[in-house]
């Protein structure tokens, strides 16, 4: 069966990015614009991973995986962060909200996929 | 979806976040200091670089990168948001559009400007205030810490700029192979030593997966430490009891493996070591690191025992009894979850309350309900339909009329029910293609912002009602026009800061842009506070350009409307900037285009007012039904002043083919629109007919002559072009109730066609009183 993979990111260019590289991978992908979306179609979604961006409006990525982890049924789904953000002080306050790894943007399809794979069962 | 449609995408993105920069930084510079609007402000830009960087646009990258260190200045309140920091800001997005239009379009964009801003930014991130004669202003707090300056001016840098926030661009492929090669034996051998804390587990990372993952650097074996392994009674099903002591053959060096654990290297201990007398490099090309580096300095706790190694002959086997075991302690980890699980809808609840309170306060920012992205096509379609329908129900309630005098009411009543239907329907479907006309007022600022500068002007763009919706095909065309006139009200209006303070005025010239809605249509008003119309000087320049004889009687309004006169400038010399051999005349022609009409009343010393009146869409329009030889013919009601029984004294003949009527004391000329139009070989007796007067390009009057007047009606219009050919004084056709296509006269084509008369003859008539 298909992995499946929700995106969270409000640029379009990205999300399309991301569709077709993990379309093309063989991954079925499902796509939320901003966290406050993110956390709406979570349980319709059922994701194997979570692949999210920070600087979203509405809710942004760090409010956005505190919002997964505390909801029990998500609290082992790896997360993603994805994100032109690089320094430390961000990355640590991803890790602390529940992040499982860091990405910086713009990405390498196989570095992504290679890191998607890495976390999913 | 190919590449090419991503980066459309991508252009078109940008275009919405270069708007939304735009609207930001001027609400900034009205003093908005809501954190929400700078960071949308950040977020465009970083949205854009974002993108760019996945282009290789590197250009763009390494000047939004450094729009964006600024910007995150302001954000983090390291450097206050004052008017002349936005100036700079303002000036920096004008690039950063320029930019994207040049990687779009592959055009250049002014090297010497974008470099001197990328200056302009960098200083202002270093906490260096802008040389303004406005230093009396709050000294902004500096910017901590002389970070390292990122490559100057690198605007036209290397390939993959690198800067103090380690951001590199790395272009986007989809030809990467994603396999991975698999390695072979006789190879360098590291010992991994692997202890897991339990926060590894809570942000979704997993021990198998990470010695599964293992299994792909080199050859393994493994073995599980579970001394630690408490029993029953005392096991936290959350905790993490096991270690792991791995051997990995590989040549990929210590990096391959690290990189495994690259997302667990904060919530494990964990140890890698090469193993000296293992086997030489079959490669040797790789320098391999010889002293064990300790990944987790924190993990450095010395209690812990001594490694147990239990190679296995067969490592694969052995992985996969490891990973049972690490299985294990994941499925005690999903007992754990398993439990919560009865607490599952609390904490959803709880989570989904949480998202709704952040939507809640964040909504005032996030604007306007959902919205979805239509190809216009599909619009344009359905507005196409819609036209039908409407025509269609026209002929259905014509024919019934027609047909049922007695008037059976259920029949009446439905016709009418279907007749406001379409009405609601026609004005929801126009609505579709209605867009604020904010995105054409926030262009013109960029242009009194570039033209200020260019004449050392300091001037205030205010805009009103720029919410107010048109038609999108309205928007389209509104942008020419409207840049041309603030072209001229900053280059010829509003005066030079100097004489503004001799005047007395404000030293800061003012152009208010306003849009609203009156009985269904869009006034458009450009104000300026400037020095009005100098009439006499426009008086003079009419009379030298053989424009108005050297004694015409006009009154001030005639004056002013003299500049819409075609080959008008008032400019005493031509200036780059409004001298581009575009008039006032090319203005108004081309709102009379769009069905509209412009007016302009000036007072000396006390500024311009333009005011265009447009129509809210070009798919419909309100139209004069009139008979001319038999045919039926539509007149935009826009073009007509007004209409008029000829009387037989007021008609004087002028040759042998022209005639003239007299109103009020002025001369106008008859055109009979079926003669012009072929209908008929002699002119009409106008006193049989009636009069429209209309006014056309130019500003001269005509007096159409046609036979009789239907009425009044919308009409939906249907492109002659489209469907036929372009026919000589016709601009458009429509369908009318009764099913037969009515011709919609082009006005300013039939007056052309007329024109027997130079323009200065045209102009006298009405001085002549």
């Amino acid at each position: 069966m298909k992995k499946k993979v929700l995106t969270v990111d409000d640029s379009r260019t990205i999300r399309n990015m991301l569709l077709v590289t993990l379309n093309n991978a063989g991954f079925e992908t499902i796509q939320a614009e901003d966290g406050v979306e993110g956390l709406e179609v979570l349980e319709e979604a059922n994701p194997d991973v979570i692949v999210t961006d920070i600087n979203m409006p509405r809710l942004d990525g760090f409010g956005f995986i505190e919002g997964v982890r505390r909801n029990d049924r998500y609290r082992a789904i790896p997360i993603l962060v994805l994100t032109t953000e690089s320094d430390a002080e961000k990355k640590n306050r991803a890790r602390q909200a529940g992040a499982t790894g860091w990405i910086v943007k713009p990405f390498d399809p196989a570095k992504l996929i290679d890191a998607i794979e890495r976390v999913t069962a | 979806m190919d590449m090419n449609e991503i980066k459309e995408i991508f252009f078109q993105e940008c275009e919405e976040q270069l708007a939304e920069l735009e609207s930001g930084l001027l609400k900034m510079n009205d003093g908005d200091r809501d954190p929400e609007t700078v960071n949308a402000v950040f977020r465009a830009v970083h949205s854009i670089k974002g993108g760019a960087g996945a282009f290789g646009l590197d250009d763009l990258v390494a000047f939004a990168h450094v729009f964006e260190t600024t910007l995150d200045c302001v954000r983090s309140n390291k450097l206050e948001p004052t008017q002349d920091v936005l100036k700079v800001m303002l000036k920096a997005a004008d690039v950063l559009a320029d930019l994207t239009n040049a990687a779009r379009d592959g055009g250049s964009v002014d090297q010497a400007r974008s470099r001197g801003l990328v200056k302009e930014l960098e200083a202002l991130a270093h906490g260096e205030l802008p040389s303004a004669p406005s230093a009396a202003e709050a000294a902004p707090k500096p910017v901590k810490a002389a970070a390292p300056a990122p490559a100057p001016a690198p605007v036209k840098a290397a390939p993959a700029p690198t800067d103090d926030s380690g951001f590199q661009p790395i272009p986007f492929s989809f030809d990467d192979d994603f396999g991975g090669d698999e390695a072979s034996a006789g190879m360098p051998e590291y010992e991994v030593s692997f202890k897991p804390r339990s926060d590894l587990y809570a942000k979704g990372n997993d021990a198998t997966l990470l010695l599964r993952d293992l299994t792909r650097v080199g050859e393994m074996s493994i073995h599980c430490n579970m001394d630690a392994l408490p029993g029953l009674d005392q096991l936290d099903p959350e905790g993490a009891y096991f270690k792991w002591t791995i051997s990995v053959k590989t040549d990929k060096g210590e990096d391959a493996i690290r990189t495994v654990f690259e997302f667990a290297e904060w919530d494990c201990e964990l140890d890698i070591r090469l193993i000296e007398d293992a086997a030489s490099p079959v490669g040797g090309d790789e320098e391999l690191p010889m002293i064990p580096v300790p990944f987790d300095l924190s993990a450095l706790d010395g209690d812990e025992p001594a490694v147990e190694t239990a190679e296995a002959p067969k490592p694969k086997s052995d992985a996969a009894a490891a990973v049972a075991a690490a299985e294990t302690a994941s499925n005690v980890t999903q007992l754990a979850a398993a439990a919560a699980r009865v607490e599952k809808k609390e904490a959803a609840a709880a989570a989904a309350a949480a998202a709704a309170n952040a939507a809640a306060q964040n909504n005032a920012a996030a604007g306007a309900g959902q919205t979805i992205r239509v190809d216009l096509d599909r619009v344009d379609r359905l507005i196409n339909l819609v036209g039908e329908l409407v025509i269609n129900q026209a002929m259905l309630s014509q024919s019934v009329i027609e047909n049922d005098n007695n008037g059976a009411s259920s029949i009446n009543m439905g016709l009418e029910e279907l007749q406001q239907l379409t009405r609601e329907i026609q004005d929801s479907v126009m609505a579709i293609r209605a867009q604020p006309v904010k995105p054409v007022f926030q262009r013109m600022s960029r242009i009194v912002r570039e033209i200020a500068d260019m004449t050392g002007k300091s001037i205030r763009l205010i805009t009103e009602g720029e919410n107010t919706e048109v038609d999108k095909t309205v928007i389209d065309k509104l942008a020419e026009p409207l840049t041309h006139m603030i072209r001229n009200a900053v280059d010829h209006g509003v005066e030079t800061p100097e004489k503004r303070t001799a005047l007395g005025k404000n030293r800061e010239g003012t152009v208010r842009l306003t849009a609203k809605h009156r009985s269904g249509r869009i006034l458009i008003e450009l104000a300026d506070d400037g020095a009005g119309i100098n009439r006499e000087k426009v008086r003079q320049k009419a009379i030298d350009n053989d424009l108005i004889p050297a004694d015409a009687n006009l009154s001030d309004e005639e004056i002013d409307n003299l500049i819409f006169l075609p080959g008008f400038s008032t400019a005493d010399k031509i200036s780059d900037i409004s001298g581009r051999g575009v008039g006032m005349d090319v203005v108004k022609r081309s709102i009379q285009a769009l069905g509209g009409r412009i007016n302009i009343s000036s007072k000396p010393g006390h500024g311009s007012v333009f005011t265009m009146s447009l129509p809210l869409t070009l798919a419909v329009l309100d139209g004069m039904v009139v008979t001319v030889a038999g045919q039926t013919l539509v007149v935009p009601l826009t073009a007509i002043v007004e209409t008029l029984q000829p009387e037989a004294s007021a008609i004087h003949s002028f040759g042998a083919n022209h005639r003239l009527i007299s109103i009020r004391n002025s001369f106008c000329p008859l055109v009979d629109v079926g003669r012009i139009l072929n209908f008929r070989a002699t002119q009409a007796n106008p006193v049989d007919g009636v009069a429209l007067l209309v006014e056309s390009e130019g500003g001269g009057q005509r007096a159409l002559m046609v036979d009789a007047i239907q009425g009044q009606r919308q009409v939906v219009i249907k492109s002659l072009e489209a469907n036929y050919t372009h026919v000589p004084g016709i601009a458009a056709a429509t369908i009318l109730g009764d099913g037969r296509v009515a011709l919609i006269l082009d006005v300013d084509a039939v007056v052309g066609a007329s024109r027997g008369q130079s323009l200065k003859a045209e102009i006298s008539y009405a001085a002549a009183g």
